[in-house]
């Protein structure tokens, strides 16, 4: 009887494995990579300005009573391009923006400024993409929604289309 | 009407293999054993004279037997245009997969495989190599070697019974009706798009690359050739005929499958290593695990499938092996295929296809579990054996390898457990190195012991005498690197020291003999287990002595890697035939008047579809390799250059040629060596 038993034991193994992938296959993972830090304060940075005539970022900026967005961008990047409007909307919406560019130039940000428009306070130079990575940011762009004490209260991944603006507006009303 | 005929081949190939399974099936039902109870009734009536009833009985019994020689004739009727039908199943099937290539070669853009996969401009190797190149073709080429499997089954098998033998053709048509269902209801590679495209849309700049072009054929080579090792196991299964014969008659298809899967991986190996300019050879990227778990399998079984023909042991875990080697390069395929792991390689996510290949999976290798728990019961309990003997060895070897298999199979399949617990996880080279690296040593010291014991019983005592110069090797090999560089770690100290013993043991069982006289298979035995020896030293001095270097490099410079200074002239603007790029200009020497050697890595911009690739620069030496990859553009007109010097990396790949020309030996020994029946009997000979 036991070794009739252990004859069943490869089946049940591939059965096992089986389900497993079904699973996967059925529930298809969620690919996007999500910041641990939600709820938590930022983690401390100070960052060049990008930019002449723009101050850069440090984490002393964000705790002053008020929330605010935080835009990681590229001038290299495409999607920036797409949201870029949407970005220009939230700020006549009364959002206050700042940035951090990843791997890029001065004179290609300032061209991108030019081109599609300047939403932005401050924008820190991260060429090594250290404060995006200790963020738990995972690509460009993405829009962290910050509250007055600093914390993260929401992280937005991939570009800000035309729906998400409401959306990022009452999580900035919430984080009053 | 290329495409027309193709389909219409593969049609009538996907016919002839559901009759294949059908001529199987009623052959073996009309060749069952006769019911030997018949005469009770007779008996049971009653006679007026005993006579009588004899009379009876007698005429029932004449009866019986020209009814089971009815059935007989029948049955070796079926048996006898067998053969032929799955001959003509696997011409059908190469004509279908020629009339695929056809059409890539003409760029006929009616063909909607052909508009999205090739191009008119492309150079004429990569219209042909994109034939496989892509989800449809690809299946076809793996059906296609399935059925000139069963083909070649027909054409060559002799040794094996032959109601084992139609049981076998009958599993092989099995799987192929399951797979010709595929292509032709959900993945039609003759599809036609009407009107016809103006031009195609490209193969992938990254794709067209020789060795990228080469080396998925012989990988599926090996994977399908596991199907004959499982259609065997299922065919032995089905007529409980589970044996020292029926080992004899796989193991050269299970040899020859793993040939192509230890070339299959070796090339796919160098292809990442020169091609992704990443420097490392292996990723353990979820493609690639899925490669590895039916080598080990192979390889498992290939030592296991030794004891059963030479010793009749292991009769049921044999089985088993033969039906998980199938069963991982299945689960290969579908993870290829379906998407749900990361991976650089998944090139067509598509949940409808991955279902289906689930589907097959699940009936296939669950079917045959199932028959082998309900069936296995069945065969006799083979041969016993003391655990000092060579079965001993080859247990362990079998043992170590299944673990390493289940560490790969746990491994890679982990992220999903993870994410049922809302985790997002990725298992990659440190986890996998930890804890495979120890184990996998363990099983290099059993491969250097294992050929110097004798089969059924032997002395430890005299095991380590015979061992004493692979021990000393192992002391020089690990010492030496302990002097040279002391921080090299563990592993490849141990590394550099197993390699040296497993050499010097490896060579060892030919020692005594006469060499004009040792078959074959001995010499095949040597040579892949010295190929082993001479893998694992290539990727411990890879691992161990590696000096690599990155800079932000001025032209003009000149920078120190490993024993070669090398010196940055510039960049300079390239182009091919299709592309545009630029290239560095870099000249290595060793010491002030060394030859000069050029190294020209690159980076490619590729206009349809838009893709950058970065090209490596290679120079090959007797002792190593030098490999350069040019970077993104720094400030100041600086470029960023990876410079490595690998000590030995070549030997990786030269090991492993080795390990798969010894595979071939053993074949071509066993295949053709009637005249060295068994002489491994005798083990170990001093």
């Amino acid at each position: 009887m036991k070794r009739q038993l252990i004859l069943w034991v490869p089946f049940a193994v591939f059965v096992g494995v089986a389900i497993l992938v079904a699973s996967a296959l059925f529930a298809p993972a969620d690919r996007t990579v999500k910041s641990k830090l939600i709820g938590q304060p930022l983690p401390e940075f100070a960052l060049d300005p990008m930019i002449e005539g723009k101050p850069g970022l440090a984490t002393q900026a964000f705790a002053t009573g008020r929330p605010r967005l935080l835009n990681i961008f590229a001038s290299w990047c495409v999607p920036c391009i797409a949201e870029a409007p949407h970005l220009m909307a939230l700020k006549e919406a009364g959002a206050t923006i700042d940035a951090i560019a990843i791997r890029d130039e001065p004179d290609a940000v300032a061209a991108f400024l030019v081109r599609h428009g300047d939403p932005y306070r401050a924008i820190g130079d991260d060429a090594e993409r250290r404060v995006q990575l200790n963020l738990g940011s995972a690509g460009v762009p993405e829009t962290f929604v910050i509250d007055g004490q600093g914390r993260i209260v929401m992280q937005h991944i991939g570009d800000i289309r035309a729906e998400d603006v409401p959306e990022i507006l009452a999580a900035l009303e919430a984080a009053e | 009407m290329i495409a027309e005929f193709g389909l219409a081949a593969l049609w009538l190939a996907a016919a002839l293999a559901v009759l294949q399974l059908a001529m199987a099936a009623l052959g073996l039902w009309f060749k069952r054993p006769p019911i030997t109870v018949r005469a009770e009734p007779v008996e049971a009536l009653s006679f007026s004279s005993e006579e009588e009833g004899q009379h009876l009985a007698d005429a029932s019994l004449r009866v019986d037997k020209l009814n089971a020689n009815g059935r007989g004739d029948a049955a070796q009727q079926l048996f006898a245009s067998i053969r032929p039908v799955a001959i003509v199943q696997g011409l059908l099937v190469i004509a279908s997969f020629g009339a695929l290539i056809a059409l890539f070669v003409r760029s006929d853009m009616s063909a909607s495989l052909v508009v999205q996969h090739s191009h008119s401009l492309k150079p004429m190797l990569y219209k042909v190599t994109g034939t496989w190149g892509n989800h449809e073709g690809s299946m076809l080429l793996w059906i296609t070697i399935l059925a000139l499997s069963g083909a070649a089954i027909a054409l060559f098998e002799r040794r094996l019974r032959q109601d084992t033998l139609i049981a076998t053709l009958g599993a092989q048509a099995l799987i192929a009706i399951g797979f010709y269902a595929f292509l032709l209801f959900s993945s039609n590679p003759f599809a036609r798009v009407l009107p016809a495209a103006p031009e195609g849309l490209g193969l992938n700049p990254l794709l067209q690359d020789p060795g990228l072009a080469f080396h998925p054929p012989p990988l599926y080579v090996g994977y399908v050739g596991l199907s004959v090792a499982f259609s065997f196991a299922v065919g032995a299964l089905v007529t409980r005929d589970v044996g020292p014969a029926f080992a004899r008659a796989m193991r050269p298809w299970v040899l020859l499958a793993w040939i192509f899967l230890t070339i299959g991986i070796a090339a796919g190996s160098y292809w990442a290593y020169y091609e992704l300019g990443w420097g490392g050879w292996w990723f353990w990227d979820p493609v690639e695990n899925a490669s590895l778990m039916p080598w080990l399998a192979a390889t498992a079984l290939l030592h296991s499938v030794a004891v059963l023909a030479t010793r009749d042991g292991l009769r049921a875990w044999t089985i088993v092996l033969a039906l998980v080697a199938f069963a991982m390069s299945m689960l290969g395929t579908f993870l290829v295929r379906s998407g749900i792991l990361t991976s650089v390689h998944a090139f067509a996510v598509d949940p409808t296809r991955g279902t289906f290949i689930l589907l097959l999976l699940a009936f296939y290798i669950g079917g045959a579990l199932a028959l082998f728990a309900a069936r296995i019961g069945a065969v006799r309990q083979g041969k016993l054996f003391e655990p000092v003997s060579r079965e001993g060895a080859l247990v362990v070897n079998n043992l170590l390898l299944s673990v390493i298999l289940g560490i790969v199979l746990i491994g890679t399949l982990y992220p999903i457990v993870a994410q049922w617990m809302g985790q997002q996880i990725s298992v990659g080279p440190p986890v996998f190195n930890k804890t495979t690296v120890p184990i996998a040593l363990a099983l290099f010291v059993v491969a250097a012991a294992g050929p110097l014991l004798r089969w059924r019983r032997d002395e430890t005592r005299a095991l380590v005498g015979r061992m004493k110069w692979p021990i000393a090797a192992f002391i020089l090999g690990g010492g030496v690197v302990l002097a040279l560089a002391p921080d090299a770690g563990i592993f490849p100290i141990l590394g550099l020291g197993v390699a040296a013993a497993l050499g010097v043991a490896s060579l060892a069982p030919l020692g005594g003999r006469n060499l004009r006289r040792t078959p074959l298979h001995i010499y095949g035995m040597v040579i892949a287990h010295l190929g082993v020896a001479v893998s694992i030293a290539g990727m411990a001095s890879e691992t161990a002595f590696s000096k690599e270097v990155l800079v932000a490099a001025r032209p003009g410079q000149s920078y120190a890697v490993g024993p070669f200074d090398i010196a940055f002239a510039g960049v300079r603007p390239t182009v091919g035939n299709n592309w545009t790029g630029v290239e560095a200009v870099l000249v290595a020497r060793k010491g002030e008047d060394g030859r000069a050697v050029a190294l020209n890595p690159q980076q490619r911009f590729f206009a349809s579809p838009p893709t950058e690739t970065s090209e490596a620069a290679l120079s090959t030496h007797w002792n190593g390799q030098l490999y350069a990859v040019i970077g993104q553009r720094a400030d100041e007109g600086r470029w960023q250059l990876r410079l490595w010097w690998k000590p030995f990396v070549t030997l990786i790949w030269y090991g492993a040629l080795l390990i798969a020309l010894g595979g071939l030996a053993s074949l071509i020994g066993r295949v053709r060596g009637k005249r060295t029946a068994k002489p491994e009997v005798r083990g170990y000979v001093r």
